[in-house]
């Protein structure tokens, strides 16, 4: 059953990821953004990460994104004018990017990872990345670094608001 | 039909995403849509820590995930902010057609 459940999410994400490329308009690369994101979302309840999927879901697939579209609206982009590309991008770049990947799927399967689970069990890591495990990790063994990122993301509001602002005479 | 999936089915789909944003990176012509294909790139990696997360049964993966995830709402507030200060000052979101630091 969970294997079901992977292979549909990653011929989504894939199908999405593919679309963001081909598309023309920015507003169709977001939509399909916004479906590699549910389906990482997925893929991360299949993996016992529940906490790591909400906020993907939350973080991700709702704030980034609605910052994204709103962006898009505010600023009217509309679809984009494609330059001339030369010879060989056009011919050999889809192809090249096809080796590459095969390439690394060959290699990360050939790889011998020093742990001895090689297959995904859904539900058999019971704790799991709860939601309780996280907070405890992150409020003793991460919490400078946790006390860190709360700065940054001070100094990001801020960046933001004087970036965008209106000039004031 | 396959009971479990094997732990490299994982990799290499985030392998796959990461080389589909790289794709976007550098195929795409409007800054939004690169900004996007950064995303994806980001993502990718979130997808290796948390594979990796589960194979060695330790949380620390999902942690770090967390952070790349903390990180990148911050990056995209400052990044969309300096897209729109850039189409107050030139009126374009081609890529191409931004090139003042060009020589």
């Amino acid at each position: 059953m969970d294997s079901i459940l992977f292979i549909i999410a990653a011929v989504a994400a894939i199908g999405c990821g593919l679309n963001l490329v081909l598309q023309k308009h920015p507003i169709s690369s977001a939509l399909s953004l916004i479906g590699v994101m549910s389906s990482l979302a997925l893929l991360y309840l299949l993996l016992g990460a529940e906490f790591i999927a909400m906020a993907q879901m939350i973080v991700y697939g709702g704030a980034v994104m609605v910052l994204f579209i709103f962006v898009i609206m505010l600023l009217n982009a509309g679809a984009e004018k494609r330059s001339d590309k030369s010879l060989f991008a056009q011919i050999a770049g889809f192809p090249l990017l096809a080796v590459l990947v095969v390439l690394l799927a060959f290699l990360i399967r050939e790889t011998p990872f020093p742990s001895k689970i090689s297959q995904v069990q859904f539900g058999s890591w019971v704790p799991g990345g709860s939601a309780e495990a996280i907070g405890m990790q992150l409020f003793s063994k991460f919490l400078y670094p946790f006390e860190v990122v709360s700065v940054l993301i001070l100094i990001a509001i801020l960046g933001a608001v004087v970036l965008a602002r209106k000039e004031i005479d | 039909m396959i009971e479990h999936i094997p732990i490299w089915w994982y990799l290499t789909l985030s392998a796959v995403l990461f080389g589909l944003g790289v794709a976007g990176f550098i195929y795409r012509k409007s800054v939004i849509t690169v900004f996007m294909s950064i995303e994806l790139m980001l993502n990718a990696v979130n997808l290796t820590f948390v594979t990796f997360s589960y194979q060695n049964k330790n949380i620390d993966g999902h942690i770090y995930s967390f952070f790349v995830m903390v990180v990148a709402a911050a990056e995209a507030a400052v990044g969309l902010a300096i897209i729109l200060t850039i189409f107050k000052n030139r009126g374009t979101l081609q890529i191409d057609e931004i090139d003042s630091m060009k020589l």
